[in-house]
């Protein structure tokens, strides 16, 4: 076991480093920030000395190994904006996003499972047939169109809910959450729907997948002759079999949600990390790119990490065992 | 215990029909099935794939999926009939008192669940006990059925498991609440032959012990002819032919009952190329009216095209075939 997560973690190191390089030379091909940056009357002595400051005049590969020796100690540069760490700077904006992103998740699980295994156990009825016409719907519609009705129904016509920022919030830990008060919630709940309906859908698909493919196996067939009850059959030897391709997927979604909830952040004006980014990229904020970049990947390869574990605890077969 | 109820079957199913209404039209695949099993005896439920025998096993635990549907005919199980019973009435019977075996061990056992976790919920699905004689009471039944070190093996999940193993460990979940009859459907069909007659002689060790009355569903007449008390031959739905096992085999009076014996391979014709019944299993969705099985039949005449009564033609012989091969008859065919 920890032989094993010892070569994960040195897999992990390697595709961290290969992603540097890849965001760095990606990030320095798209453009200029000295232009953007520096005003336009700044004379050539004022462009030299900024340029200067900023560690732009030197060549991309040692702009790239200084960037590499500062990652190392945990800097990961200023940025030119802010003129603030540009780890700090996301940092702040993290739980916003993590908020939204788990809020988003843990709604497709709680709506998702049970509309997938009643859509999965009967799926002549009329219920089922909604449910997966309402899946379609739910990966079709583009977001932002989904997020802009939800805004004129519940806040402009019905006001029931408040359609930008995050609300009041409480400090724990020095980071700012906002679940954890009930006007947070509420600021919440438009939001993490709009990121969650795509999700829901996908779970909903899945567990229906799954439930009509375990149905027809013959463990589940022996488990009724053994005379279990419906209820136990299905939430014991079925749910367990078919919660292994759905913690795969949602995990996978969990890490793309937390890294390109952009548009929903946009449309309702969640502080978060997706507007920081979109921001830093109109005005070529080099450090805050990469740095964002960068903790997406490693967000990515943490989640791949525990979802290999979780398989672990869900799958016998794959346990991985010191033999 | 009076002769009268030592006498009367354990289940004895009446004209049992189970039809299944897909979009494509009805198919009846079983379709006027009768046959008794008593205390203590063993059924060999005989014939090709597809000729209903495992719907039939279904049928009596009322385990047929849709569009499947018990249509017609009586399952009594010590006089009450299971096919009119409701969901939970049959729940509490089934893996209580009747119990199955599936063909393929290697699929019946939950693959994310325990081994004990899949016999103590057996055992309290039926019975009020702590967790703690559940385990004990799996344990035990493990050890019947000849697993080694159960208790350990209790912990194990199936796929650390061979084949024959979780064999056993499937008809120990059988057997965890002394049932009065076992369907077993071709359980040892997936097994090799060493593994095969060791288990035929625990479980007819067992049956004659705990006086379980089992049907076994098999195609392996070999299998029949060393374990069953009576036979019955099903070709495509029907019963064809039902007696004991000896004279049913020393002298089929069906012409497909003849036909599966003389295509089992024997010792005694060296060099000879095996026999086959010419032909294939027709299609239960379009049987030809009469005896389906005229059309793969040397006996076949134009009678063979009305509807065959299933009747007895010698004591204790009943066969549907308008020409029973009686060996007289034979003889003065020749």
């Amino acid at each position: 076991m920890s032989l094993y997560l010892l070569r994960r973690l040195l897999q992990a190191a390697l595709v961290m480093l290969a992603m540097s390089v890849i965001v760095f030379v990606g990030v320095y091909a798209i453009g200029d920030p000295v232009e953007i940056l520096i005003s336009p009357d700044a004379d050539q002595m004022e462009r030299e000395r900024a340029i200067k400051a900023l560690g732009l005049d030197l060549p991309l590969w040692m702009q790239y190994l200084s960037f590499l020796g500062n990652a190392l100690r945990g800097d990961l540069g200023r940025s030119f904006v802010f003129n603030e760490p540009a780890l700090q700077l996301i940092l702040q904006r993290m739980p916003a996003t993590l908020e939204l992103a788990f809020g988003a998740t843990i709604m497709a699980l709680i709506i998702g499972i049970p509309l997938g295994l009643y859509a999965g156990l009967k799926p002549k009825s009329f219920g089922a047939k909604c449910i997966m016409t309402g899946s379609i719907l739910g990966f079709s519609l583009p977001t932002f169109w989904v997020g802009l009705m939800l805004i004129m129904v519940f806040a402009v016509q019905l006001g029931w809910l408040p359609s930008t920022g995050r609300g009041e919030t409480v400090d724990v830990m020095g980071m700012r959450w906002s679940f954890l008060t009930w006007d947070g919630l509420r600021h919440l709940a438009m939001p993490a729907l709009n990121l969650a309906l795509f999700k829901i859908s996908l779970v909903i698909r899945l567990t229906r997948a799954g439930v009509r493919e375990t149905m027809l196996m013959d463990f589940v067939k022996f488990a009724r002759a053994k005379g279990l009850t419906n209820r136990r059959v299905i939430s014991v030897h079925v749910f367990k079999n078919i919660m292994i391709p759905v913690v795969t997927v949602v995990g996978l979604e969990l890490g793309s949600t937390i890294a390109f909830s952009v548009v929903t952040e946009s449309v309702f004006a969640w502080p978060g990390m997706g507007k920081l980014i979109i921001d830093s990229i109109n005005v070529l904020d080099r450090p805050v790119i990469v740095a964002y970049l960068m903790i997406i990947v490693l967000m990515f390869i943490t989640i791949n990490l525990l979802v290999d574990l979780s398989y672990s605890a869900l799958d016998p077969r794959v346990r991985l065992e010191n033999k | 215990m009076t002769a009268l109820t030592a006498a009367a079957p354990t289940l004895e199913v009446r004209n049992l029909q189970t039809h299944f209404f897909t979009r494509a039209g009805v198919v009846k695949a079983v379709d006027d099935v009768s046959f008794s099993v008593g205390r203590g005896k063993v059924l060999g439920l005989v014939g090709e794939s597809g000729s209903g025998k495992t719907v039939t096993g279904f049928s009596i635990l009322g385990l047929v999926d849709e569009p499947g549907r018990i249509v017609g005919g009586s399952i009594l199980f010590h006089g009450q009939d299971l096919a009119k019973q409701s969901e939970e009435q049959m729940r509490q019977l089934r893996g209580n008192r009747i119990a199955m075996i599936f063909q393929d061990p290697m699929m019946t056992l939950n693959p994310v669940l325990r081994i004990d976790t899949q016999m103590i919920e057996t055992v309290q699905a039926h019975t009020k006990v702590s967790k703690e004689e559940a385990r004990q009471r799996a344990r035990d039944t493990l050890g019947m059925v000849g697993i080694p070190s159960p208790d350990e093996r209790l912990k194990s999940y199936p796929h650390q498991f061979s084949g024959g193993m979780r064999q056993r460990v499937a008809i120990a979940i059988a057997l965890l609440h002394r049932p009065e009859l076992i369907v077993a459907d071709e359980p040892t069909t997936a097994l090799d032959v060493t593994i095969q007659a060791q288990i035929l002689a625990e479980v007819q060790k067992l049956c004659a012990e705990t006086g379980t009355a089992m049907i076994w569903i098999t195609h392996d007449l070999s299998v029949v002819a060393g374990l069953a008390d009576d036979i019955a031959v099903m070709y495509a739905g029907k019963v064809v032919e039902k007696g004991e096992v000896a004279p049913v085999l020393d002298m089929p009076l069906h012409p497909y009952t003849a036909g599966l014996i003389g295509s089992v391979p024997s010792r005694n014709k060296r060099g000879e190329p095996l026999k086959q019944i010419p032909g294939m299993t027709p299609n239960v969705m379009r049987l030809p009216p009469g005896c389906a099985f005229r059309t793969r039949c040397a006996y076949a005449t134009e009678v063979c095209k009305q509807e065959v009564p299933f009747g007895e033609v010698a004591p204790g012989r009943e066969v549907r075939c308008f020409h029973p091969l009686f060996p007289a008859k034979q003889g003065e065919a020749a």
